[in-house]
């Protein structure tokens, strides 16, 4: 299993796409904390950056990886080898070929200008939108046969974490205004990854004061030890569950 | 300074003539006067009394004759914790350049370092202050003044602490360069008039830096209002004028660079508000000009309720605020004018440096957490800036008339 | 040596393979031909364990393929279209290939990477090669490991003759040794000489399986080609 493992990795790494994204997360973290002569505050912008920028590269890149292996898988396939180490090799390649981009494109910056507590929550956070992504984006590629398809899935999906679903939170808010809403959403913001990303972060930042008495409910949770693991177990339950289904179908899936 | 009291002291001497052939007593243990209060007890109107350095340990001293009190080496007025250091009962009194420390504490009595009772023309100055209940607390005084003390104290809780400078029922007060520190609040007025607060500092006090009630036709010119647990507030006054103050690092969640609530006819201008949670926050104010302000950094430059009326704001800078303006409600009898704001986009096609289209300052966002609170969970997600984004192209949510018409293209030099 | 015993498959309503049964021994050189959509490469990959077949079973030596994958060891396949890491040259797949198959076990057969000349393009990325050439590549990395069975789809479609006498030569080789051999192909006339047993299929129906002296008595035919030509007639009057 390791050396498909170190194959894919190697593979990846020798793509220009993923150097080119570490690039531009690179570029991006040094002119936002440059640009901010705050360093809190540019952690504030680089978070809009990653919430947005790492979901979407993770999951396009993930998606278009796969399809064009397919020929590859099948030899891999036809191989002796386990379906189960494929596709898990699988994962484990682009699941730190990504997270290293990461890591070296924002790890690196938030290390040099703001090697804080919060930075660091930060880049775990990254890590793990990373591999979340690289995850749902396995699940879509393998549910849908075509290509076409399955990149179409894939933007869709980013754009419900990213938009669409913020924007159901909303309608439901003012919907159900009458009723005392902060402790259920703290468990709808565990429904999104992006969102319990968002809100980890920036609860252990100053901006949280402007939150008000949502923001305090929150913070009574999140903020202590056992909100924080609970925030890790369900980030990783994000990893677990679609992996898990995509290996299922991957598993009895005609090549 | 010194030489200035000294001064002062020779002008009483001219001033009042019936108290010529003053005497000076001095006190220390070098002296037969061991006692403060037994000097003050010998003494007459007029006389001064020197104190050298040294510890005195006098449960309470009450000045109650119209005497000059001077430390000499900063002497030591203790309390151990127990007493009201330093009564002052009498007109005139001068009382100057003493350590006083370790007041009692006790809620009911309310003992200070130095308390002003019912006495005019009162002077304290150039002291040092260090863990007190209260630090100078004036009640119906008038014409009097504080001038360059240094009040420590170390309140964990806002109930178990006083406040530095306190005055109630006061009038044509003069509070000057004094600096304060982990008291409840830094200064508090409460039905004080006329009276004028100038350079002082009150820094990191775990209620308000400044709190007023009630207190009319004041003017607080260059003071700093630093890190204070909750800002300052101000209430139920009318006639303020704040001019040249600095508010800032009041961060928080109920933290204001300044509350006001039921202010009216009121000045504010050329203060600069950095990094607060709310640069201003307006609840019920009436004819308030806001001129040449800066705001820096704070998460609400402004919140305006709409039980204001006839505010203006105008020539202000806005730099770097998460929200420009909030407002509750869709009323809005507010002017906005020829402010300088960081967010705005427009174009100036006539050069006048003036913005061709009308700046809005209150994002949608802003409206929507108003409305519905908890929907703060949203907070810095893509949505609401893409929303934002729209509702700054199609405006429909925000109030139609809250816009600044003359918005300025370039940071106004103030 | 590869049992199917009623296989079927569907994709959606097409029938690939309808209830096949079927068994290749060793020492056999197979050809499987059919028209298109058959159900050729379908049975290929049930082999293979790359489709998942709907019911019945295969063995591989008596012992069902389906939980099992270490058989795969004893094949080596020649997919139609090869396709490889398009970042890798093609000294790095051959040598991943090694990694990946344990090779140090195994004697290697590197014959063929000799006689396609390819030592001296093992430095060409896969994604600048030709059609042909990552033939060769596929055709090299079947013959690698030695494996007990060979399954080469179209094997020399896209080859040039040269590299096609080449290959056929390999094969033959390879069949001398007693190795079962199992081959699609459209071109049949290449492949004559080497064939001993024929599988024709239609529509996901084994339709005959015969050697191919059975075949060529049958019809009185000496080439292969035409012989089945004739057979297709035949079974074509009857239905």
């Amino acid at each position: 299993m390791n050396k498909v493992i170190k194959y894919v990795i190697i593979d990846i790494l020798r793509s220009k796409i993923v150097l080119a994204y570490t690039l531009l997360l690179l570029i991006i973290s040094f002119s936002v904390f440059s640009l901010e002569g705050n360093s809190t505050k540019g952690l504030l912008s680089l978070l809009n950056l990653i919430l947005f920028i790492v979901p979407l590269v993770s999951i396009i890149f993930s998606t278009i990886y796969i399809y064009n292996s397919a020929e590859f898988i099948e030899l891999l396939v036809s191989q002796p080898l386990k379906r189960k180490n494929i596709w898990s090799s699988l994962f484990s390649g682009l699941s730190v070929s990504l997270s290293l981009a990461f890591l070296v494109g924002t790890g690196l910056p938030i290390m040099f200008y703001e090697p804080s507590a919060t930075g660091y929550v930060m880049v775990l956070v990254g890590c793990f939108l990373s591999v979340i992504f690289v995850g749902i984006a396995m699940l879509a590629s393998v549910i849908n046969r075509d290509k076409a398809k399955g990149i179409g899935a894939a933007i869709l999906i980013w754009l419900y974490f990213a938009l669409i679903f913020d924007g159901l939170v909303l309608f439901l808010l003012f919907q159900l205004s009458d009723y005392p809403l902060e402790k259920p959403m703290m468990i709808i913001s565990g429904l999104n990854p992006i969102d319990l990303s968002r809100i980890t972060v920036l609860l252990r930042l100053d901006e949280s004061a402007l939150m008000g008495y949502t923001g305090a409910v929150f913070k009574d949770f999140f903020g202590t030890n056992i909100g924080f693991i609970t925030t890790l177990i369900s980030l990783i339950i994000w990893i677990l569950i679609p992996f898990a289904i995509s290996l299922r179908r991957f598993k009895h899936k005609d090549l | 300074m010194r030489s200035a009291i000294f001064f002062c002291a020779f002008l009483h001497l001219l001033i009042f003539p019936q108290i010529s052939g003053a005497k000076t007593w001095k006190v220390g243990s070098q002296f037969p006067n061991k006692s403060i209060q037994s000097a003050i007890d010998m003494s007459k109107d007029g006389d001064t009394i020197l104190v050298a350095s040294g510890t005195y340990h006098e449960k309470n001293i009450t000045i109650n004759k119209s005497v000059v009190v001077l430390g000499k080496g900063m002497p030591v007025l203790d309390g151990d914790g127990k007493y009201e250091i330093v009564s002052i009962k009498a007109w005139h009194v001068v009382f100057s350049g003493f350590k006083l420390q370790h007041t009692g504490y006790a809620s009911l009595t309310d003992p200070a370092a130095i308390k002003i009772y019912n006495s005019n023309y009162v002077t304290v100055s150039d002291n040092v202050l260090d863990d007190t209940f209260f630090g100078i607390y004036a009640q119906y005084s008038k014409k009097s003044i504080i001038k360059n003390n240094k009040l420590t104290s170390f309140g964990k809780e806002e109930q178990q602490i006083g406040n530095g400078i306190h005055c109630w029922k006061s009038d044509s007060m003069q509070i000057i360069g004094n600096t304060i520190t982990g008291h409840r609040d830094g200064i508090y007025f409460e039905f004080v008039t006329n009276s004028v607060i100038w350079r002082n500092h009150s820094v990191s006090n775990l209620r308000y830096g400044l709190h007023f009630m009630f207190s009319h036709d004041d003017a607080y010119v260059a003071n700093v209002f630093s890190g204070n647990g909750a800002g300052v507030a101000v209430m139920f006054s009318h006639g303020v004028k704040m001019f040249y103050n600095t508010f800032s690092e009041n961060w928080g969640d109920a933290a204001y660079g300044i509350l006001l609530k039921e202010i009216s006819d009121s000045y504010i201008e050329g203060n600069r508000f950095i990094k607060n949670t709310m640069g201003i926050f307006m609840e019920g104010a009436n004819r308030v000009t806001l001129k040449r302000n800066t705001f820096h950094n704070n998460g609400w430059a402004l919140k305006i309720f709409a039980s204001c009326m006839d505010v203006t704001v105008s020539s202000n800078n806005f730099f770097g605020n998460t929200f420009d303006v909030g407002t509750n409600g869709t009323l809005v009898l507010n002017t906005f004018n020829g402010n300088y704001w960081d967010k705005y986009e427009g174009y100036d096609l006539n050069r006048d440096k003036i913005g061709d289209v009308p700046y809005r300052p209150i994002s949608m966002y802003s409206v929507i957490i108003e409305k519905n609170p908890p929907a703060m969970i949203l907070f810095r997600s893509i949505m609401v800036s893409l929303l934002d984004k729209t509702e700054k192209l199609i405006p429909s949510l925000t109030p139609e008339n809250l816009k600044d018409e003359t918005p300025s293209m370039k940071p106004l030099e103030l | 040596m590869i049992k199917l015993q009623n296989i079927s498959k569907k994709f959606g309503k097409l029938k690939a393979l309808d209830d096949v049964s079927i068994h290749f021994s060793k020492g056999e050189c197979i050809a499987l031909i059919g028209p298109n959509g058959c159900g050729k490469t379908t049975m290929i990959k049930s082999i293979l364990g790359m489709a998942v077949p709907d019911s019945g079973q295969i063995l591989f030596n008596d012992k069902n393929i389906s939980p099992d994958w270490k058989y795969r060891s004893q094949i080596g396949y020649m997919p139609q279209i090869g396709r490889y890491p398009d970042n890798m040259n093609i000294g790095q797949v051959i040598s991943m290939m090694k990694d990946i198959r344990h090779s140090d076990q195994l004697q290697l057969d590197e014959e063929l990477i000799h006689n396609f000349e390819l030592s001296k393009m093992l430095n060409k990325r896969l994604s600048t090669l030709s059609g042909g050439t990552r033939q060769k590549v596929s055709a090299v990395l079947a013959f690698l490991f030695n494996p007990e069975v060979l399954i080469l789809d179209e094997p020399t479609a896209g080859l040039d003759p040269v590299s096609s006498e080449i290959l056929k030569e390999k094969i033959n080789k390879e069949k001398q040794k007693g190795k079962l051999i199992l081959i699609t192909s459209h071109v049949l006339s290449e492949l004559d000489d080497l064939i001993t047993q024929v599988v024709f299929m239609q529509d996901g129906k084994l339709k005959f399986h015969n050697t191919i002296e059975e075949l060529k008595q049958e019809t009185g035919e000496q080439k292969l080609s035409k012989a089945i030509a004739k057979i297709m007639l035949k079974e074509a009057t009857h239905e």
